[in-house]
């Protein structure tokens, strides 16, 4: 932190602490003396580990954020959500099918979505959470997986939704089907491991490993490049 | 916002754009690459390695008397942070064939493999699992996959990026397995980038000399790693997972064979004991070393344990004197100081350029000439860009890439990058992105032969905590690779290796040992490894901490 930076109140555990303006709640949190074990992942979001929620001053509002995005304002009260204890069925990717049938038998609780959109006002990503829950109670997956793409797995949509949906377990189903499924598949790539299993590069591989340094170095230099 | 004084500098960059664009357009190089001499020169005066201080004698273990990085040395010249007699060795707290340590994708992989050839598998970590390195990575996966590229080629990319000290076999079934790896990974659900037609997307990287880069947006280390983490969980009946409990020592049995770990529960403060027919160490790299006092990409708990615990059982290192510089690390605004902005953004067309806008280098060099080069920019040149915060950069123009190829380009290949700006109100595709190097990847680590195996029996490593396949510098896009490559072998050979390991009394002597050994160099008794968790306390804190010995997570 820069010198003379101006101090806020942040309130953590509901104790009043004074950390740096411009904080992110972790930073806050480490400058307050918390040593944190639980509750911090990647600190650039990615992993989903750091879901908060906090309320700012004079707000009544419970809001949701990630803990290393989240620059703290004067005032906000804030706690952590170490994990979700949140249910994922168990299911053999091999035997589902990519259609509404999945949905139903492994999350049927996807079709008590009362609409209410509380999941995308929670959601730290800024996904349409509730429009994926939808496509997928219309049987689109393709479209769920596109929406939830961004997905990090931090829970808050399921821990704020009042039909108790565990939206981001289903949306890695949809991913994974619309993947593995719905894209269309590479005709190269199918050809380049049948041709790579029939040993095609080996011979050439083989003689490069055992040659001298010298040698590697000048195909090295004189390998033409193609950028795309 | 950038501050007024930056946007005078902007103004030039925007200045220069026009004639940039052009020039990316005529299909021209857009500055020339570097000869063989020119990097050595670059790569001697301004890369950190090469700086005075920057590695030291390892004075104890398996690679005495070698140079590594200064602060590798610490770690490794440090005392075990357990009493050996305080464990009872005959009651292990669980039994396994193979014991995961970390998981990543590496040991995601690994444990997959390994439950497919029938051995049973207990999967450890040190945050929850996924939150990783591997979760983090964002511009792509490489394999020879088109027509007019192939794995000979791919092989020379790996070889010559790693300034050819790689070590071959490594690196040929690294290039081999690639395809497969990208195979693999989509039949269990990936969501690759493709056209209609399932032609993969991919794209340029630094150093390679074909557009490989397979993609998922830029989220792809998510992508891959969150699937491959859903396929664990599937598993439940072969693969047993333990969070929050990071391994602090190996244990051998009295063949000298590695036969188990001891774990720390970061909550509880328990220990317990593994038994375990085969071990593999995927626990990723060291970017929280903050080595050089430089800002990293990497996630919380990437503190070397990996090569800490396996150096006090007799393993070798590999390449432990260099360390990788990403050369976009995010200095502006301060908040993600230091976060990753993928290479990418330089794939998809971004020019780096200095103060007045001008180009300086060619914008995909292998990673460490390209990091040396911006350092030689901000540097000697003077031609940099000062922060508030007392931090210097150059600009990467990432608007260029929308004139390049069209509105909406951003928002498609590159959201999370677009995201982390926005948050923070700078909006790249209006406006350039304030980047310096920062401190990335593990680029040597534990000697692995093409099976895994280390120098010790019983002991396997996968992903970045390894060394051999990338020499002294890693590509973009071979990292991810090696994960899925190397851990799928791992967990293979590992399986084969318990189904006839036998089982005798296991040991902890040479923790001992070691100590000994750390004690007769003269080390501070309070200094502990491994690190497990860095320590961001400030100092107004710590003095009032009065019954605390505050170290990693040591109360």
């Amino acid at each position: 932190m820069p010198k003379n930076v101006p101090m806020m109140k942040v309130y953590i555990l509901g104790e009043g602490f004074d950390v740096p303006e411009g904080s992110t709640i972790i930073s806050a949190m480490e400058y307050a003396g918390f040593q944190l074990t639980v509750g911090v992942g990647c600190r650039e979001g990615f992993c989903g580990a750091c879901a908060t929620l906090y309320r700012e001053k004079g707000d009544y509002k419970l809001q949701a954020g990630l803990a290393c995005q989240t620059v703290v304002t004067d005032g906000m009260n804030i706690a952590q959500i170490p994990f979700v204890p949140a249910e994922k069925p168990i299911y053999d990717i091999n035997k589902v099918e990519p259609d509404i049938e999945a949905f139903k038998t492994l999350y049927p609780i996807l079709f008590r979505c009362v609409g209410c959109n509380t999941c995308t006002k929670a959601c730290p990503q800024d996904i349409e959470v509730m429009d994926y829950v939808q496509a997928l109670i219309r049987g689109d997956i393709a479209k769920a997986a596109d929406l939830s793409f961004d997905c990090i797995r931090c829970g808050l949509c399921a821990l704020r939704c009042p039909a108790e949906i565990v939206q981001y377990n289903a949306a890695i189903l949809a991913r994974r089907l619309t993947g593995k499924y719905l894209l269309p598949k590479s005709p190269d790539l199918e050809k380049r491991v049948k041709e790579i299993a029939e040993g095609f590069y080996e011979e050439e591989l083989q003689k490069l490993t055992k040659s001298d340094k010298e040698t590697v170095k000048k195909r090295y230099y004189d390998r033409d490049i193609k950028t795309g | 916002m950038y501050p007024e004084y930056m946007r005078k500098s902007i103004k030039k960059v925007e200045k220069t754009r026009p004639e940039r664009l052009k020039l990316a357009r005529s299909g021209k190089a857009i500055f020339p690459m570097m000869s063989e001499e020119e990097r050595q020169e670059v790569l001697d005066n301004f890369h950190p390695d090469y700086k005075k201080d920057a590695r030291k004698k390892v004075r104890i273990g398996p690679n005495k008397g070698e140079s590594i990085t200064t602060e590798v040395v610490d770690e490794l010249e440090a005392y075990s942070r357990i009493k050996p007699e305080y464990f009872d060795l005959k009651h292990p707290d669980y039994e396994t064939d193979v014991l995961v340590i970390g998981a990543g994708s590496a040991g995601f992989s690994a444990s997959l493999l390994a439950a497919e050839n029938g051995a049973d598998v207990l999967l450890v970590t040190k945050l929850r699992i996924g939150d990783s390195n591997s979760m983090m990575a964002q511009g792509g996966i490489q394999a020879a996959v088109l027509p007019d590229d192939n794995p000979v080629l791919h092989y020379l990319d790996v070889i010559g990026g790693g300034h050819f000290d790689n070590k071959p076999d490594l690196a040929k079934a690294l290039v081999s397995e690639a395809p497969d790896a990208i195979h693999w990974l989509q039949e269990l659900g990936v969501m690759f980038d493709r056209n209609e037609d399932g032609t993969m997307l991919t794209k340029s990287g630094g150093g390679t000399c074909r557009p490989r880069m397979h993609s998922a947006r830029d989220y792809t280390g998510a992508a891959i790693c969150r699937t491959i983490r859903d396929e664990v969980l599937n598993r439940p009946d072969k693969i047993k997972i333990l969070e929050h409990q990071p391994v602090v020592e190996l244990i051998k049995d009295s063949n000298g064979n590695v036969a188990g770990a001891v774990l720390y529960h970061l909550e509880n403060r328990n220990y317990y004991t593994v038994k375990a027919k085969a071990t593999i160490i995927a626990t990723g790299g060291f970017g929280r070393l903050h080595i050089k006092g430089y800002e990293t990409t990497n996630h919380y708990g990437a503190t070397a344990d990996g090569l800490v615990i396996a150096y006090r059982v007799g393993a070798n290192l590999l390449f432990m004197d260099s360390v990788q510089y990403h050369p976009t690390g995010a200095v502006y605004p301060p908040q993600i100081l230091g976060f990753l902005c993928t290479e990418k953004i330089r794939g998809l067309g971004a020019q780096p350029v200095n103060s007045n806008g001008e180009l300086f280098v060619h914008p995909l060099e292998p990673r460490d000439i390209e990091a040396s080069a911006f350092i030689r920019e901000c540097t000697e040149r003077g031609m940099g860009i000062d922060t508030p915060g007392g931090q210097v950069g150059i600009w990467l123009d990432s608007p260029l890439i929308e004139k390049l190829s069209g509105p909406g380009t951003i928002k498609k290949n590159l959201p999370a990058m677009l995201r982390q700006f926005e948050r923070f109100d700078v909006d790249i595709t209006k406006d350039p992105i304030l980047v310096f190097p920062t401190l990335h990847y593990q680029n040597g680590g534990i000697e692995i032969n093409d099976h895994c195996e280390t120098s010790v029996n019983g002991l396997f490593v996968a992903g970045e905590a390894s060394g051999g396949i990338h020499g002294r510098n890693r590509l973009m896009g071979n990292s991810q690779l090696d994960l899925i490559v190397f851990g799928r072998r791992a967990g293979i050979y590992a399986a084969q290796y318990a189904k006839k390991a036998k089982t005798v009394a296991l040991t902890l002597s040479h923790i001992t040992e070691y100590d000994k050994e750390v004690e007769k160099i003269g080390v501070d008794k309070k200094h502990i490894s491994p690190m497990i968790l860095p320590d961001y306390t400030p100092a107004s804190v710590k003095e009032r901490q009065h019954t605390t010995d505050y170290q990693g997570t040591l109360r």
